[in-house]
């Protein structure tokens, strides 16, 4: 364990790095280039030094580790930090993910370079806030804050119907935080602290639940996105920059996650089984509902919305069937998505990057000009349709198996969404790479250059990586996760509620 | 030496794959500007160079007479050679495994590789199971799989994309032992999901063809759907026992007996249902009856494949599993016989639409379709080995046919319709020749292959005790008269009479060279000679010797023993069919070419619906892809547009603007209209002051 303040340093650090910007001038070649290598080396330095809290996490312990305790507001609400088995690889998440955003933005965003940087800087320190917080005030900070740096960078930087998705991102997501607030200061008057790991022990009585897991619920349920709250996000994808789709699909989506697990799950037992049914229900719908849309989409970042809120759908699912399959299924699902989902985004945004439309009938037969671009959007392509030996199949079955252990009916119609995915995926593929090369447009078109393999050679072998071994992360989350079950069953007997036995 | 077996096509695919990336790689950037120097990507049109080469040719995109080629790509040379050494070598420790395993003496051997997924109490690792029926599967998959790397030499030889070719025939081949090595269901679904990857690619081969990337697309998601079946067996298997290790699953599976399993809102019988699931797969990869549909299509994909993927191995995989599983198949009646009705409904409705395609590899993969159904009656008896012996005899025998219509179709210009065939026999003779020995075995000729295997599943359907056994028989019984009809069908039309095909094309003709022409000569040894030398293990008296625990057979079940003291006249049928299917086609097609077409005039209505196989396609048209698309579109617009947006976010900010449009109209400008309501504010202001005091 180190003794220094390993999660405020990487917490911090990309605001540091914001600040340094600050200082630069101009808006020239050269300012451009030290602009980029500030932002750049930030995001790498913060990678790596997230890499040592990965090295030195303990796998045996479910609880909080590194832990960070500092007096803030008043004596009750307190800035602590500290990670677990299953927020500590959703900050690596985030970390890795940074410097192929700033990569990827260094030709295509042309205007406020500077100012488009420090948002995104601003908004990693928001992200690892997001994981890191163990105070629920300072969660709320981070994860309402983060709102502010997305909807700037899709409001300023985004395509030509950005303000309106925009706002209807930011409205949306500021619907679902306002209940949460007030839950919030509900769960404060009853337990008297904001706590998170004096909270996760805390009882609140049966009836005060309902209503608290409905408020967080709403904000979470946005945040995923699930089905009927879920248009926001082929809106706010279509118009976003490419980096900014990466980080929206590759984090921001996975808080609504991450929230389940980390609130609603542990502190409302008693309202998750009677929800349980519910989420259920939506997911499913989910699944099968976009998939279908997707199916008939003309916009490639659309499809990919869509398939994303699809996948979401798995998650939801999986983390309601309340067993270790199920919700080490869920994390993983969200990890895996965050790679893949990415790397789609990061994908189309390398043709955009070229024609400037992102219509798949503008498309076809690219395999002709880009060879490598094709082998590596079949990899994902494949990913995103779960194929085993792909990190997403792992996620995928786990969820599947949990959901069939709990309710066979949630699994029939989930496991339809394979049929589904294969569909919309494999149309996509087709549609803008196979095929002849009669497009006078797209006649010149050039295959990958290096900046862009260098973003997308690691997630291709993350892709793989974790599919073929995903162990390591399962050393990670099961300590945590088993914690998480073994609690939630026993609040469930207690309250005299019929438990399946968990194994 | 066992790992060796699986992972040598591996590493062979990777450095085809990289050969073949880094070419094109290099090829598609040449000219390219440095990056951010502008947009102007547009200004190097004239560099787009290499974008021609194999165009929507309608047939086998190969033959003689094109000079269009583009250049071979680079490393074409060193790609063969690797992926075909390794398959080689693959294939030699292949059959050293098989006689280790096989022999008296001989244990199944456990590998393992590396672990996989441990959550909660499901777990499991790469791992490898040698048994018996692995062993077959291995020697089946690698032979046929080396002599097909070996046939493409020449038969791609113009092909601008071989490294790529061979990388997918590489990766196809690593998928396919995955699976038959597995020692896990979940390993076993990579590999079945892995081949159908390769046979994605394989079949859009030449993805300029709008009806090749159709095709692949179908494979694809076809087979999906018995993936789903799969998926939902093998969780099914976990919750049943708490495990997807066959060796658990195994020495579990008679305590299964009689529970139940809660599935959907039921109480079904355990056993019966995850056999079922699992059977579901095995139909999408196996191209059973209504998952069928993606097989004939698959034919898009060059000849080769379709004699590895589409005959010999892939589709046989689906055979494989249930003879896998057959401690659960064996113990669930019910399970059986449905195993068997399919079986015997593909193997007939197959060998129907065979009858009059004219397409020389339709032919064959109808064909294909009818002789897997045939494998399933086989199971379905709860005698696996006979399913398994056919399995093996039929890899040999079709991919010979395979082949040879691959040197056909290359010898007349890629023409694969056979009314444009006929009297080839004398250019020909050595694919001629490779052709009859393939026929003879499929048609059951005394002592081929296809007479000890196929006969076997038919007495093996007369015997059993299923009630659907009698069904099963009679089908396949009628089902030998078809194929006989359409297999020598198949020859006279190409091989005989007089040539059909323009002249230009007959000058073309000529047989084709070593390295196709010795697959074929291996191939035909194979297809005359396997069932004389496999009958006895695989069937016969050394059956427990030989296969040791690897099938299993239920207690009760005697179809084995009972199939060798039936009557002599039950055994003839098949022969007798075999006899008279070869006297119709002699009579229709040699004696007097006439009547076939006057037939199919007097039967329009018979005749369309078996050459449009039976509008299966049109009806899942119809059916699945009309209503997705509808229901996608429906769900776009009216669910996501209308209904949420339209009362959701858009709905509430209409109404604000609404709201605050009223509220402007009040605003008019003029200063005498905010005077006078200022002045009646004032006024009810020092009113209600005056008066509420």
């Amino acid at each position: 364990m180190t003794d220094w303040p390993i999660l405020s340093t990487v917490t911090f650090l990309p605001t540091v790095g914001a600040l340094l910007l600050l200082t630069i001038r101009g808006d020239d070649a050269a300012a451009r280039r030290n602009i980029y290598w500030i932002a750049l080396w930030t995001t790498i330095i913060t990678f790596v030094i997230s890499l040592l809290i990965w090295k030195d996490f303990d796998n045996t312990s479910a609880g909080f580790q590194f832990v960070e305790q500092a007096g803030w507001l008043g004596g009750s609400i307190r800035y602590s930090m500290g990670v677990d088995g299953i927020s500590m690889l959703f900050v690596i998440l985030t970390t890795f993910l940074m410097p192929a955003c700033i990569i990827a933005s260094k030709f295509s965003v042309q205007k406020r370079f500077r100012e488009y940087m420090i948002a995104f800087l601003l908004l990693e320190t928001l992200m690892i806030g997001v994981f890191c917080a163990t105070d629920l005030v300072l969660f709320y900070v981070f994860f309402e804050a983060g709102l502010i740096p997305m909807f700037l960078i899709i409001g300023i930087w985004g395509g030509p119907r950005r303000v309106y998705a925009a706002f209807k991102f930011f409205l949306y997501t500021l619907a679902g935080s306002v209940l949460m607030l007030l839950a919030i200061m509900a769960m404060y008057w009853q337990a008297g602290t904001t706590d998170i790991p004096t909270l996760l022990n805390h009882q609140f009585p049966a009836s005060m639940q309902t209503w608290l897991w409905l408020a967080f619920f709403a904000s979470f349920a946005v945040k995923m996105p699930m089905w009927p709250v879920h248009t926001w996000l082929p809106d706010a994808h279509v118009e976003a920059p490419t980096a900014g789709s990466v980080i929206l699909a590759g984090v921001l989506l996975k808080m609504g996650g991450y929230g389940f697990l980390r609130f609603s799950l542990p502190m409302f037992p008693l309202a998750s089984a009677d929800f349980a049914p519910f989420i259920y229900t939506l997911s499913v719908v989910a699944i099968i509902y976009t998939s279908l849309v997707a199916l008939m989409q003309e916009d490639m970042k659309k499809l990919i919305a869509y398939s994303s809120v699809a996948h979401m759908g798995y998650v939801t699912m999986g983390i309601f069937t309340m067993n270790p399959q199920g919700v080490e299924g869920a994390i993983f699902q969200m990890l895996s998505h965050g790679i893949v989902a990415s790397a789609l985004f990061l994908c189309v945004g390398v043709i955009y990057d070229r024609m400037h439309t992102r219509e798949i009938s503008a498309y076809g037969g690219l395999v002709n000009r880009m060879p490598f671009y094709a082998a590596v959007f079949l990899l994902f392509t494949m990913a995103n349709v779960g194929l085993p030996g792909t990190s997403a199949f792992v996620g995928e079955f786990l969820t599947l198996l949990g959901a069939f252990r709990s309710n066979t009916w949630v699994a029939f119609f989930a496991t339809t969404g394979v049929i589904l995915s294969a569909s919309y995926a494999l149309w996509l593929y087709r549609r803008v790479m196979l095929g002849p090369l009669d497009k006078p447009a797209l006649m010149s078109i050039f295959d990958l250059s290096r900046r862009e393999l260098t973003i997308l050679v690691p997630l291709v072998v993350l892709t793989i990586f974790f599919g073929v071994y995903p162990t390591p992360i399962f050393h990670v989350t099961s300590a945590s996760v088993d914690n998480l079950i073994t609690n939630y069953q026993a609040a469930l007997s207690a309250a005299g509620k019929l438990a399946v036995a968990a194994k | 030496m066992y790992s060796a077996i699986v992972f040598l096509p591996l590493i062979g695919a990777i450095i085809a794959g990289v050969i073949a990336l880094s070419g094109s790689y290099r090829a598609a950037m040449v000219g390219a500007p440095a990056e951010g120097s502008d947009a102007g990507h547009h200004d190097h049109a004239a560099l787009a160079h290499d974008d021609h080469g194999h165009d929507a040719h309608a047939h086998d995109d190969h033959g003689h007479g094109h000079d269009d080629h583009a250049p071979a790509a680079p490393g074409s040379r060193p790609a063969e050679i690797i992926t075909t050494g390794f398959l080689f070598i693959s294939a030699i420790l292949a059959w050293i495994a098989f006689l280790t395993v096989t022999a008296p003496s001989g244990e199944p051997v456990f590998v393992n590789v590396l672990p996989w997924v441990t959550s909660g109490t499901l777990s499991f690792n790469w791992a490898f199971r040698i048994d018996t029926l692995t062993s077959v599967m291995l020697i089946l998959v690698t032979t046929v799989s080396s002599l097909v790397h070996l046939y493409s030499w020449a038969y791609m030889a113009h092909d601008e994309h071989r490294p790529r070719f061979f990388a997918y025939l590489s990766l196809f081949t690593f998928a396919m032992l995955m699976l038959v090595t597995s020692d896990n269901l979940v390993q076993m679904f990579f590999g079945w999901e892995g081949v159908g990857l390769a046979s994605y690619l394989l079949i859009g081969f030449w993805f300029k063809r709008p009806s090749a990337n159709a095709a692949a697309i179908k494979a694809f998601v076809v087979n999906r759907v018995g993936d789903f079946g799969f998926a939902l067996g093998i969780f099914g298997i976990f919750v049943l026992f708490n495990s997807v290790d066959f060796q658990t699953i195994f020495a579990n599976a008679g305590g299964a007996v009689g529970t139940k399993l809660h599935f959907l809102s039921w109480d079904f019988d355990a056993l019966t249902t995850v056999c079922l699931l699992l059977f579901v797969g095995a139909m999408g990869k196996s191209a059973q009856f209504l998952l069928h549909t993606w097989l004939p299509d698959a034919m898009e994909g060059p000849t080769p494949v379709s004699a590895l993927i589409h005959a010999a191995t892939m589709v046989t995989a689906g055979v494989f599993m249930v003879a896998r599983m057959s401690p659960l198949f064996g113990l669930s009646e019910t399970a059986l016989t449905v195993v068997t009705f399919f079986g015997a409904t593909t193997c007939f409705f197959a060998a129907t639409i065979g009858l009059v395609q004219n397409d020389i590899k339709r032919v064959i993969a109808y064909s294909t379709c009818s002789q897997l159904g045939y494998m399933f009656v086989g199971l379905g008896t709860g005698a696996f080995a006979t399913g398994i012996f056919h399995l093996l005899t039929h890899g040999f025998f079709k991919a010979l046919l395979f082949l040879c219509a691959g040197s056909v179709i290359h010898a007349v210009s890629g023409e694969q319709d056979m009314r444009k065939m006929g009297g080839l026999r004398k250019h020909l003779p050595i694919t001629y020749w490779a052709m009859i020995a393939g026929t003879l075995a499929i048609t059951g000729f005394p002592f081929t292959a296809g007479y000890f295997s196929k006969d076997a599943i038919i007495e093996a359907a007369y015997v059993a005790e299923n009630p659907l056994a009698g069904y099963a028989w009679f089908l396949t019984v009628a089902a030998a008269l078809l194929t006989s009809f359409y297999s020598w069908r198949l020859i006279f039309m190409t091989f005989h009479g007089k040539p059909r095909a323009s002249e230009e094309v007959m000058a073309h003709v000529h047989e084709s060279p070593k390295s196709m022409t010795i697959p074929l000569i291996v191939l035909s040894l194979g297809a005359l000679f396997a069932g004389m030398i496999f009958e006895n293990r695989f069937i016969g008296e050394g059956y427990a010797e030989f296969w040791k625990s690897a099938l299993f057979t239920n207690p009760d079940n005697h179809v084995l023993h009972a199939m060798h003291e039936m009557s002599e006249w039950v055994k003839l049928a098949p022969t007798l069919m075999m006899v008279i299917g070869f006297a119709l086609t002699y009579w229709f097609y040699i004696r007097s070419p006439e009547v076939p077409k006057r037939l199919a005039e007097e039967q329009p209505l018979l005749y369309r619906f078996l050459l449009n196989k039976w509008y299966f396609d049109e009806l899942y048209d119809f059916l699945f892809v009309r209503p997705a698309k509808w229901l996608g579109r429906f769900l776009w617009k009216k669910g996501d547009g209308w209904l949420i947006d339209g009362f959701g976010p858009d709905g509430i900010s209409a109404r604000v603007v609404d709201v605050t449009k009223r509220v402007v109209r009040l605003e008019t400008g003029y200063v005498y209209h905010y005077a006078f309501a200022m002045l009646i504010g004032v006024s009810a202001l020092v009113t209600w002051m005056m008066f509420a005091r």
